[in-house]
């Protein structure tokens, strides 16, 4: 037994990471949509979820299992096969990008069964992580376009239309704009990228600064690339009922929802580490006194909720909110005692935070700005972001010519 | 059996049942999804010849791009099950034996020179892209570059087809 287990470590660590990691990214997908619901219902003056637990914090519980339990026809007339494959092939694809991503620089620092474990499931030495991870961004367009196509329906049809129009038009923007950032980086390796952008100052040696224009149409053309406002014309209910997924229902239409918040999380994940320095921390290396960062936000916070949670009438509120502020009150004094497991939480804290700072983003965005008519679009990609990412590609491989890459 | 023997395997499996599936499918979007299986189980064959970059862009162009257009169009078109017209007797027979010819001929190739082709797959030994480059922009930079003007010829002579008469 013990025998089989390192002869195989490699593949059971791979399958144990890949279940982790899925649990938790379906699970930060499910805090997602209600962290979406409080601040859009904010910026609207409204209360949001508010009903199913404290701040409504069981909404996510309570949505999924009505995915789950909700009748599910079939509408007369549909592509069978291709109608029951479109949101499978929209959830995979979506999923599968996750796992490119790199969440730290160190391995664990014990070894399991004799293996090496990294943060992130493929290994760091990947040589194509970002086209990769653009092949698979690629693909994830036919599960809209075919959920459009095989629904036998008008307005599903016009969603799958438009999403794959747009996609095309904003793909070349979207892989032009990353050009610049791998001309002064010098590899597709995302943990190379990142590493490249290590300086003495800290935040001045990050890609945004030389890469200011790529990362603008870096990130508009992936927010057109994940269907959401003010690119989300493929399912604009205003027009198209709901675009692709309307006759999709329960638990199929639950999964283009995932797989719309996990490339969410992607990109996301993209942009802090392209151009934000993924898991580099904002302040110079000698600065010690920021490693206590994580500490210093998550004591009061732990704090808080257990003040929240005491508050509350019900048993989840009086147990299990004050169990969670204890738990988070423990991790942070467990941070301060044990040095070495602060210096190991650094690289992810610092990518976290960044990620956390752009799902807010993507939410404000849909909380304040309306949607493009067509041929906005249309012209805003081709004449716009397409001409300004070239131009860049332009001008930063002159520049590195002139003068050499930056660091 | 090795392990990326049975890749392989499966992966030739996949792109040659794409294939047949994609000229005897019915309907034009599942012909062009069947095309879609060839062209990512020939980037996986890519891949295994160590070949990353070239395996990226043959998804990132083929099953992106190019297919992506391909599904737009036929679903712009709202295409309907192909109609088969009579099956010519006399163009049948002829085709058949052109084809098992060419495939012999192809197959008698690759049999005489196993040297080479063996030399170009090695697992584990990648191919960089900066050798990649360098092949296409330093050694190859004129036929690289006719090719292109090849392609700009292309799309000037579809744009000057496809624009409407100003009346």
């Amino acid at each position: 037994m013990n025998a089989f287990l390192y002869a195989n470590a490699w593949l059971i660590i791979t399958v144990v990471k890949v279940a982790l990691l899925l649990f938790i990214v379906l699970t930060v997908n499910a805090y997602l949509t209600w962290f979406e619901r409080k601040v859009v219902a904010h910026i609207q003056s409204r209360w949001g979820p508010h009903r199913v637990g404290p701040h409504g914090l069981l909404q996510p519980m309570a949505d999924g299992l009505k995915f789950l339990f909700k009748e599910d026809p079939t509408p007369a007339g549909v592509d069978r096969f291709v109608y029951f494959l479109a949101p499978l092939l929209a959830l995979a694809l979506a999923l599968t990008s996750i796992a490119i991503i790199p969440f730290g620089p160190d391995p664990l620092p014990w070894k399991i069964l004799g293996q090496t474990i990294y943060l992130g499931i493929l290994p760091p030495n990947v040589n194509i992580g970002i086209l990769a991870l653009f092949a698979i961004t690629a693909l994830g367009v036919y599960g809209v376009a075919l959920a459009g196509w095989s629904s036998n329906s008008k307005y599903p049809l016009l969603g799958g239309l438009r999403s794959s129009a747009q996609m095309i038009s904003y793909e070349l923007a979207l892989t032009l704009s990353v050009v610049g950032v791998l001309l002064i980086a010098g590899s597709f390796n995302l943990t190379e990228i990142i590493n490249d952008q290590t300086s003495r100052y800290g935040i001045l040696g990050w890609n945004i600064f030389p890469q200011f224009l790529g990362f603008i149409c870096f990130f508009i053309a992936a927010v057109a690339e994940t269907n959401r406002v003010p690119f989300d014309l493929p399912e604009a209910e205003s027009e198209l009922v709901a675009g692709f997924h309307t006759e999709y229902a329960s638990f199929k239409f639950a999964m283009f929802f995932i797989a719309e918040y996990t490339s969410m999380i992607t990109v996301s994940c993209l942009c802090a580490i392209l151009f934000f320095g993924g898991w580099l921390s904002p302040f110079p290396a000698t600065w010690t006194w920021t490693y206590y960062l994580p500490t210093v936000l998550l004591l009061p916070a732990g704090l808080w909720v257990i003040w929240d949670g005491l508050r509350y009438e019900t048993i989840f509120g009086k147990v299990i909110l004050p169990g969670i502020g204890a738990v988070m009150c423990i991790l942070a004094i467990a941070l301060v005692i044990f040095p070495g497991v602060n210096n190991f939480i650094q690289a992810p804290f610092w990518l976290l935070s960044k990620i956390f700072v752009f799902l807010f983003v993507y939410v404000w965005m849909r909380g304040t700005l309306p949607r493009l008519r067509y041929d906005q679009l249309m012209a805003f990609g081709w004449k716009m972001l397409l001409p300004v990412s070239i131009a860049n590609v332009v001008v930063t491989s002159f520049a590195i010519l002139r003068w050499g890459a930056i660091k | 059996m090795t392990a990326p023997l049975i890749i392989f395997f499966v992966l030739a499996a996949l792109a040659v049942g794409g294939a047949l599936s994609l000229i005897f499918q019915k309907h034009p979007i599942h012909s062009a999804l069947s095309l879609i299986v060839v062209m990512v189980a020939l980037a996986g064959l890519y891949l295994l010849l160590g070949a990353e970059f070239v395996a990226a862009v043959q998804i990132i162009v083929y099953g992106g791009a190019i297919m992506v257009l391909f599904v737009f169009v036929i679903m712009l078109l709202n295409a309907g099950i192909e109609e088969h017209t009579n099956f010519s007797k006399l163009a049948g027979f002829p085709g058949l034996l052109l084809a098992f010819a060419l495939t012999g001929f192809i197959a008698a190739t690759i049999a005489r020179s196993t040297d080479t082709v063996q030399a170009a797959s090695q697992p584990g030994n990648m191919a960089s892209t900066r050798d990649l480059s360098t092949m296409i922009f330093k050694d190859f930079v004129y036929p690289f570059e006719l090719t292109s003007f090849l392609i700009l010829v292309a799309v000037l002579g579809a744009i000057v087809l496809a624009q409407r008469e100003k009346a």
